[in-house]
Order: structure tokens, then sequence, then C-alpha cells
């Protein structure tokens, strides 16, 4: 191969797309219009439960124009299918949350069409509905999902974690120097990408339906829709436009909206486009699950975790979508970076009346991983100790296995040392001088300043077996200019997929970044590479785009047409003569589950990720006792990453992260009436601005994984874990008051502190913990 | 857009006085459009009950601060960006350039009027409690002719205003009498910026002697309407401040104000917290 003196990978190379997106040439889908392209919209339920009693349609509206969709226009199945097939298209004879999907019209004036919406008149036979986890869970619930007589009601999904001694831990708490038990719970999160979720549909009695549109995982979408159509893939082409932000919110919603267009289309006889307003896709579309977590842990005196026992919760809304992975994961993430020498996570899904709760950054581990890091601080403040010392006494080492027994290696690739990721963070954070300061001043400040911090990891890719199941397939292929294309169903949705696919190829190839092409996902072309979601792109699909590559040039080198060391004319001049002489060449490779990597989904117990990604994360708060606001007035975020392939783009990923667990900790709530989001605007529903943001210090530690592409590991996901403990950990650091439940708004922080007698001014009492 | 815009009229007349023969041919029948950065958001929503539109956005008349030694006068149509350049405004109303550089984003402070602020009468809005404190006043014109009245007579109710169906809001005349008075206003918002009041106060103080002899407390979010706390002045009028003054004043401050419980604050804290800047606000004189 070439000599080459740069490397593209770890240096940051303009975004494939950033030049369209820069000047305004980037096409999202509702830049698109089809020719004879019609509008759809969708009618929904206005109640959280019921039978549907009629339906009528005011006769001011001239219904003749539009093109009416209800269930029984489903050719096939009425159902959007995720992991199971509960989840309806189109409701038909009851709800079960608000803003359900009744019918669909659609019109060639899209401007008509919100009045047409408004003079559909449904009545309903209301039933009795659940909101909260609380609610579904009680004995004398009503059953508004699944078997009314199983034993445990409103259940979708449970899982039981078994580590160590677990069958001692009756004894192990009968021991136990110390019991710290805790509560903890987090409330729904919206996605907030700047583009709603949109769609064209096409439909042709030949060739099936085509579908266009902002989404992160095309093969759901045709999956989705084989079974409303009861067509063959082949029949349901599903092509990504320029897609502007997921974070998890367009993994599974867009085979419903996708379905809905699809389902227009074919009445009509017309390509049907549907993109939601603000409104509408904050009121009907998916939020991170609200979640409630408790935790019992014996402890030792000097501050060692005995055995632990936690019952961590979801609510997953009205129907079952993806509920079970994110519950697999967040069960999981609830045992943290740390030795347990006895632990049993009990993790249950429960289903409620709300819209269905999706996918979001981090996939339920931001969830159980708040419970876990405030609990350490809570044990830290029962026993008297530090809470750098309880995580030095607990954290996993070098030759330490995790809660489902993966072993930490003891040194080279894969291995951690997190003592030293935390000695680096306080450190770069000057977290013990600032602490000491901060509790000096205090007590004759209005603003009460502290300073927290989380040590987490997170799991890259697919849980346990997944990786296996998805069976991946990447292609590289010559274009006819000779030039390497690769096809991946991986999506570009503003995280940087396209460009960091492009450096794999790039350096692997020993060619020009700029050389390197990657086509837009389209399924007719493209193979599945699997869904672009749990932090699996970098490292799963980065690793097959590596080995795609070299597979690539070695057909060139067998074939003759390229020599061992190649200059990048010399790479085209082999490409032309090769597609010359033998025809189109392509490079496939497909996921090759490493032999040391097993496990057992039933027991949950082995290898449940490749690989993990590390950090330790440090805030700081002011409380301000006059508005009883908490602002993060400074962040500290070290990981471990295994190799940044683009520093910008991975601090960027940072930055982004943490300022999202910044609205999770302190701003962002769902405010729910009767399952319907009452705050469905911009406006009311507050996400942090600029303004409302701190100095991100972002850093990076690599220790390349045997498992990714040039070591790298996924790191999307892990911003998400940190800040919302680390926060609220300062939190209590700076009032003595242990919160443990976000979104933490002024009002909470001002009920508790008028409620315990504080008024401005007053220093404040410490709770009793444990 | 939740709006059929095809259902919605819009004239942009040349001169305000052909605005005005509109406004007195229909009284009532057509709405005034500024800014728009009230009237677009209802438009967008589904929501704006008006359907014949007149656009003033264009018109120089209305968009002018003039400045003499013994006061100012700001037309309807000057946006937050006029406001907060301009150096009077920022030498003698500081009150008001904060209000204004508050309001919104700077794309909206580019667009969005004094005029629309005052007559759109929302409880919350950011300009009202800084009129109030300087205790502006108002000019109001129709074909029928000019009135002026004190913009504390000119909130009626919740986003009930005194301006008659054929009638516009000219211009806020301020008096330049205000050296030695003690500002203070603050915010406290859903966010630091693109936010909506929870609560905000701002005042006016002018003390001799360690004693107060005029106050004027202007707030948002405390009644259906931005009110002067006429109760609380009282409770601090002649009086020294003092730990009792305080606890004097922030019960008065209580007794006259009625928030609400909404989907953005609730009333306990909106009333404990307006308590809490007045005692901020005295704590600092
Ligand atoms: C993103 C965003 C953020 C915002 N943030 C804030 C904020 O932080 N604080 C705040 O207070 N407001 C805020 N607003 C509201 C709005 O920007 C202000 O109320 C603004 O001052 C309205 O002025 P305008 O010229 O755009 O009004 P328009 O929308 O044009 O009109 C508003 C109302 O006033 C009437 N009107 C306008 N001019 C006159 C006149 N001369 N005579 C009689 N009637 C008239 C109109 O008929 C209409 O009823 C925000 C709005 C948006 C869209």
């Amino acid at each position: 191969m070439s000599a080459q003196t740069t490397h593209i990978v770890g240096s940051s190379p303009i975004r494939k797309e950033g030049v369209a997106k820069v000047l305004g040439r980037a096409q999202y889908i509702d830049d698109i219009a089809l020719p004879n392209m019609w509008f759809g919209a969708t009618v929904r339920s206005t109640i959280p439960r019921g039978r549907i009693t009629s339906i009528t349609f005011d006769p001011a509206i001239p219904w003749h124009e539009f093109t009416i969709v209800t269930a029984a226009d489903v050719p096939g199945e009425n159902t959007i299918v995720h992991i199971a097939k509960d989840h309806l298209c189109l409701a038909s004879t009851h709800v079960n949350h608000p803003n359900e999907p009744i019918l669909l019209l659609a019109h060639p004036d899209r401007a008509v069409l919100p009045a047409a919406v408004a003079a559909v008149h449904i009545t309903y036979d209301p039933l009795p509905a659940v909101f909260t986890i609380d609610q579904a869970e009680a004995p004398d619930a009503p059953a508004i999902w699944g078997d009314p007589d199983a034993p445990e009601k409103n259940l979708f999904k449970s899982y039981l974690m078994r580590s160590g001694n677990e069958s001692q831990l009756d004894a192990i708490f009968a021991a136990a120097d110390h019991i710290v038990t805790g509560e903890y719970r987090t409330g729904a999160q919206e996605q907030l990408y700047i583009e709603n979720n949109g769609i064209i549909a096409e439909y042709s009695a030949t060739h099936g339906v085509t579908v266009r549109g902002a989404m992160q995982c095309p093969f759901y979408v045709v999956h989705a829709l084989q079974l409303v159509f009861n067509l063959p893939a082949e029949q349901c082409r599903v092509i990504q436009t320029e897609t502007g932000g997921a974070f998890g919110g367009k993994e599974d919603f867009p085979s419903v909206i996708a379905a809905h267009a699809a389902l227009l289309a074919m009445k009509s006889g017309h390509p049907v486009k549907i993109c939601y307003d603000r409104a509408e896709d904050l009121a009907a579309t998916t939020k991170r699950h609200p979640s409630r977590t408790r935790i019992r842990t014996a402890v030792s005196k000097d501050g060692k975790l005995l055995g632990g026992d936690i019952a961590f919760c979801l609510d997953g809304g009205a129907y079952l979508t993806l509920s079970a992975t994110v519950l697999s994961r967040g069960t999981i993430h609830a045992a943290g970076p740390y030795r347990w020498p006895a632990l049993r996570v009990s993790g249950k899904a429960y289903a409620t009346n709300l819209p269905p709760h999706g996918a979001f950054r981090g996939f339920g581990a931001p969830q159980s991983i708040f419970a876990t890091e405030r609990h350490m601080d809570r044990i830290a403040h029962a026993l008297g100790i530090t809470p750098e010392d309880v995580r030095r006494r607990n954290l996993l080492a070098p030759g330490d296995r995790t809660a489902t027994g993966q072993l930490v290696p003891q040194s080279g690739p894969d291995t951690v040392d997190m003592q030293h990721l935390l000695t680096r963070a306080l450190t770069e954070s000057d977290y013990h001088a600032k602490q000491a300061r901060f509790q000096k001043e205090n007590p004759t400040s209005p603003i009460k300043r502290g300073i927290g911090f989380a040590t987490f990891f997170h799991g890259s890719g697919f849980t346990g077996s997944g990786e296996r199941r998805l069976n991946s397939l990447v292609e590289i292929e010559l274009t006819p200019t000779g030039q390497p294309q690769i096809l991946v169903s991986s999506t570009e949705f503003g995280q940087g997929t396209n460009t960091i696919l492009c450096q794999i190829a790039a350096e692997t190839l020993h060619l020009p970044y700029d050389f390197i092409l990657i086509a837009q996902p389209d399924t007719k072309h493209v193979p599945n590479s699997g869904p672009t979601v749990a932090s699996r792109t970098a490292m799963i699909v980065g690793k097959l785009v590596e080995r795609a590559a070299q597979s690539l040039v070695q057909s060139l080198i067998t074939s003759g047409h390229l020599p061992h060391h190649y200059s990048a004319d010399d790479f085209r001049h082999a490409a032309l003569a090769y597609l010359a002489q033998h025809g189109p060449l392509k490079a496939s490779v497909r996921y090759q589950s490493p032999g040391d990597i097993v496990w057992d989904d039933d027991n949950y117990k082995g290898e449940a990720y490749p690989a993990y990604a590390w950090a330790v994360y440090v805030a700081e708060v002011a409380v301000d006792t006059t508005t009883y606001a908490a602002t993060c007035t400074n962040f500290y975020a070290l990981q471990e990453v295994g190799k940044v392939l683009h520093p910008i783009l991975a601090a960027g990923q940072i930055e982004g992260g943490v300022a999202q667990g910044i609205g999770f900790a302190l701003y962002e709530k769902c405010v729910w009436q009767q399952g319907h989001m009452a705050n469905n605007q911009m406006t009311n529903y507050i996400m942090p601005t600029s303004a409302d943001l701190p100095p991100i210090h972002v850093a990076f530690e690599e220790i390349p994984s045997i498992h990714g592409p040039f070591g790298a590991k996924g790191i999307g996901e892990l911003p998400m874990d940190g800040p919302a403990p680390a926060i609220l950990n300062a939190i209590e650091d700076a009032t003595r008051i242990p919160f443990n439940e976000i979104p933490l708004l002024p009002e909470d922080i001002f009920q508790r502190m008028t409620a315990n007698g504080h008024t401005s001014g007053d220093p404040c009492v410490p709770e009793a913990t444990a | 857009m939740r709006s059929n815009v095809l259902q919605y009229d819009l004239t942009a007349p040349a001169t305000l006085e052909a605005v005005l023969e509109i406004l007195a041919y229909e009284p009532g029948e057509y709405t005034l459009i500024a800014g728009g950065t009230e009237i677009m958001v209802a438009l967008a929503a589904g929501r704006l009950a008006a359907k014949k539109l007149v656009s003033i956005n264009h018109l120089q008349e209305l968009r002018f601060i003039a400045v003499t030694p013994e006061a100012i006068t700001i037309g309807s149509g000057t946006t937050f960006t006029d406001l907060r350049k301009h150096p009077v405004i920022q030498s003698d109303f500081p009150l008001l350039k904060q209000a204004a550089s508050w309001t919104g984003s700077i794309a909206n402070q580019n667009r969005a009027t004094l005029g629309g602020n005052i007559v759109n009468a929302s409880p919350a809005a950011d300009t009202p409690p800084a009129l109030l404190a300087c205790e502006a006043t108002l000019t109001l014109v129709s074909k029928r002719g000019t009135r002026t009245m004190p913009y504390t007579d000119f909130h009626l109710g919740y986003k009930k205003t005194a301006l008659a169906p054929d009638e516009l809001l000219h211009s806020i005349h301020i008096k330049r009498n205000l050296n030695g008075y003690i500002p203070y206003t603050r915010k406290v918002g859903t966010r630091n910026a693109q936010a909506i009041s929870k609560v905000a106060l701002a005042a006016l103080c002018l003390t001799a002697e360690g004693v107060v002899k005029d106050i004027r407390i202007g707030a948002a979010s405390l009644q259906d309407r931005p009110a002067r706390l006429t109760a609380t002045e009282q409770a601090l009028l002649n009086q020294p401040i003092t730990p009792a003054t305080i606890a004097a004043a922030r019960a008065a401050l209580l007794t006259e104000t009625h928030p609400i419980d909404d989907i953005r604050s609730t009333a306990q804290y909106r009333a404990h917290v307006a308590a809490n800047l007045l005692e901020e606000f005295l704590l600092s004189l």
C-alpha cells in the first residue's frame, strides 16, 4: 500500500453534506414536491381511552374533494410492527391514548386541511385510564393493555438480572453495616429535532409503495409497510431524505407516518405528503420513557457495596413499540460501572394511556444511570464519607467483571482505568478547591453554589445478541468514474455518519477523503446495515466499512490491476481498468460476531455489549434563593471512547448531548393533562437556549477497542447519561437538599425550600438520608 | 400553518390618515398588524379570529423617537432594537432598555414594536412594568381626533384595553424627571432568552435620608393585566427601610397580587418570588 503521511481518521475534514446544508441546497422532505402531489392530515383522538361511538362529517366541508382513509382501507394488517403488533396503524373501535390516529384525509390544497380535520366529529364512550407507573401497577388499576387476568396488570415486559451472590441478598442485607434506600424519578422528554416528522409516499399497482422522508432506519419502515400493505420487501421502497435531527425520535415513528401517507397515496392515486407542524409533532409522537427507580443497597461502613436490589420501571405509553429494548438497556445500565458482589435488578415496563414513548438518545440508560448516580451520593451522605470515596471503593477495575459478568481486560485494548479518569476529571475541574470555596461562601450568599459529578459507562451497539440478529451487511462499490462508493442504510441526521464512514474508508484505502462517495440510503440500492441507533454506527458499521474497503482493495490487487503501493491516480486507473474488463465491482461484508462475545438472553449474563465507553462528568451549579432557579454554570465532560474519529464532530456530539442532558435535568417538562401534552409548543416546552448553557469543557481519552474501526467505540448517547445526576448531585452539594426527581424546576425547589421553613437567604438544613 | 391564508385580507395603506379612515369606516372590523410577532403566531396556530388585517408595519410616521430636554416621545411603531440602541433610552430609561433587551430574541426584537407589546395587553409582557414605573402617557388617535391618557388607565382587564375600535396607539410619552431614582428590574422567565415571564418587577424609588420619598412598582404576571402595585407602594411611602418595613411591604404585595396556576408556573411560586424580588430591591436601596 502507499505510504501515507497524514491520517484522515483523527482529523476533522469538512462534513460530506456540510456545503449543501450551509448553502441551503440540502433538500429536506418539506422542500420536495412531486408532480400532482396531494397533502395529508390526521384526525386524532381527543380522549385518553374509550370506545368510538360515532364519526360524523360536518356538511360545511366539500368532502367529495377529499380522500378519506379509515382502518377499513388497510389492505394488510392494521398494525405498525415494532417488536409486537399491538400498535394500530389506525384506531377503529377503541382509542388508547390522546392524539391517536383514527382517520386520514388528503386534498390537493394543503391550506384546507386543518379546517377539515376540525370538521370530523368523533364521539366516545370513555373508559378509565392510567397515566403514571404508580397508577398502572396499582392492584385496582383498570386493565388497559394485555391480559386483564395476568398476575401483574398492564405489564409490557419485565426482566430480572441476577448477578454475583444474588441468592444470598437477604443474608447480605441482614448482616450489612448500613442499608441505604432511595427512590428516583425522571420525566418524559421530547427529542426536539429541528425538522418535524415528514414523509412523501407514492403507490403504484405494479411497483408497490415508495416512501421518502426524514428517518433513522429505512429498513424498519420497509418492514412496517410490508405488513400494512401485505407486500414483499422489494415492493416497499424507502428513501431517506436529508434529515434535520432525530435523537431517536425518528427511529420508530417514521413507520407510522409512512404507512399513513402511503395509505392516502394508494386511495387517492396521488403522491401524498404528510408533514407535521411542531404542535402535532410534540403532541402525537414519541418521547423519552418516564421512569421510577427504587434502590436498596447494603453497604459496609467503609463504603463498599455489598449488595443491591434495584427496581427499575418505565412508563411505555399506550403500545409496546420499543419499550422492551429500552427497558433492557436501562436494566443493564442500572448497575453502573461498579463492582457488585450481589445484585438484583428487576426491570418492568408498564402500559399507560399516554402516546407511546419511544427511542431517545440513551435509550433507557439515562433514566437508570440518573438513579444509580444519585444513589451513590446518597450512600456517601448516609455514611458521612465523600461521593468521591464511595466511587473509588466500588469502581470497576481491570480484571473485574460487570454485573452481567463481562470481563474488564487486565490491560491492552478495551481495558479502562476509571480511577485515573476520576482523578483527571476532578483535577481538571478543580473540584476539591471549588467545593471548599462554595462551602465557605454559601452561608452568607443568596446564591448557593455546588459541584457534583457522575461516573458512568454506556454500552456501544445493540444489547446482547442484538448485533448477531441484525446480521448487518455493508457494501462498497466502484462508480463508473472509478471512485469507491459506500452503500449502507445507516443514515446521516446531523451526527456525522456520512463523514466518519468516508473517513474510515479513505484511511483504509489510503485514498483522499474527497475521493470517497457515500450513497443516499435507498432500500432499492443499499444493503441493510442495520438501524442508525444505539451508538452502533461508528463502531459496528464503521468496522464493516473498514473490512469492505479491505476486501475491495484486495479484489483490485488480486485481479492484477492495482500494485501494492499505489497513489489515488493509480487507484482510479486500476478501478476503471477493472470495470472495463470485468464489469461492476462491489465488495460486501457481513457482521461477524467476535468469537468471545457470548450473551445469554434468558439470564442476562455475558457480554452485554461488545464494548463500553466510560466517563466522568462534573457539573457546577448555582441555586438562586430569590428565584429558586438552579442553573448549571460550568461543565466538564471527560470520556474514554476508544478512538476519536473526527475531533470536531466528537466534541459537538458531547456538547450537544450535555446540553440535552441539562434540559432533561432542569428545564424540559411535559405537562400532561389527561394524557395530552398541554405544552406542545416551543414557547412552553422549555428547552434551554444558548443563554442558559454553561461553558462545556470536553476531553477524551483513547484506549482502542478491538471491535471498532481504528479502535473507535460509540459516543453519541454517552453525553446524555451523565449531566442529570451530576447536576442534581451538585444541587445537593449547594443546598444540602437531596432532590431525586427530574426535571427539577424552580417551582419544585421553591416547594422544598419553603416547606422546610426556608426563606430567601436562609442556610439550608440537611434532610436525613438513609 | 393551521390557518388558511386565503381567508384573510391584508391591506397596507400608504399613510396613517388612510389607516384611520379604514378603522373609522368599519370600526372593529379591521385588526392592525405592526411587527406581526403576535399576530403571525396566532395565524400559524389557527387561532386568529380577525380576518381583515391592516398593516402599519411600514408607516415611518409611527416609527420615531423624539427627544426634548423634558421628555421623550416614542412612536408606537418603534422596534425593540430601536429602543435598545437609542442613547437617551440607554441613559434615562434603563428599565425600558432592559425590558426591550429581554424580549424574545434579537430576530424578534428587530420586528416587534413597542405599540404591539402594549396593545396586545398580555399580563406577562415585558415593557408594561417599565412603562408603568416610568408613569408613561399614551397618545391614541382616530379619525375623530387625538386623546392622551395615563398608561395606568389603559389596561382594563385580561387582554382588555381602553383603545376604541376605531383608534390606534400613536405614541408613548415619558417625562425625563427620574433623576435620583434608583431603578430595579428583574424578569423571572422560564429560561434566559425566548422566555415568557413567570413574574417580573420594574421599580423606581427615590429616597432621602434612608426614607422612601417616592416609589413606583410595575409588575407582570401578578394580576390579569400589567399592574402598578399601589398597596405595596403605600406600605413603603415615607418609611425607612427596616426589616419591619420589608415585612409590611411583602404582606401588602401579597394582598394585591392574584397570580394564577398555569402550564408555566404556580400562583404560589409567583407570589412568593415577587415578594422576594421586592425584598431584593429594598435591600439594595
Ligand atoms: C419568538 C417570540 C418571542 C417573544 N418573546 C417575548 C418576550 O420575551 N416578551 C414579550 O413581552 N413579548 C414577547 N413576544 C411577543 C411579541 O413579540 C411582543 O408582544 C411584540 O411587542 C408585539 O409587537 P408587534 O409589533 O409584533 O405586534 P403585532 O403582532 O403586529 O400586534 C400585536 C397586537 O397589537 C395590535 N397593535 C399593534 N400595533 C398597534 C398600534 N399601533 N395601535 C393599536 N394596536 C396595535 C395588533 O392589532 C395586535 O392585536 C414574543 C413573540 C415571539 C414570536
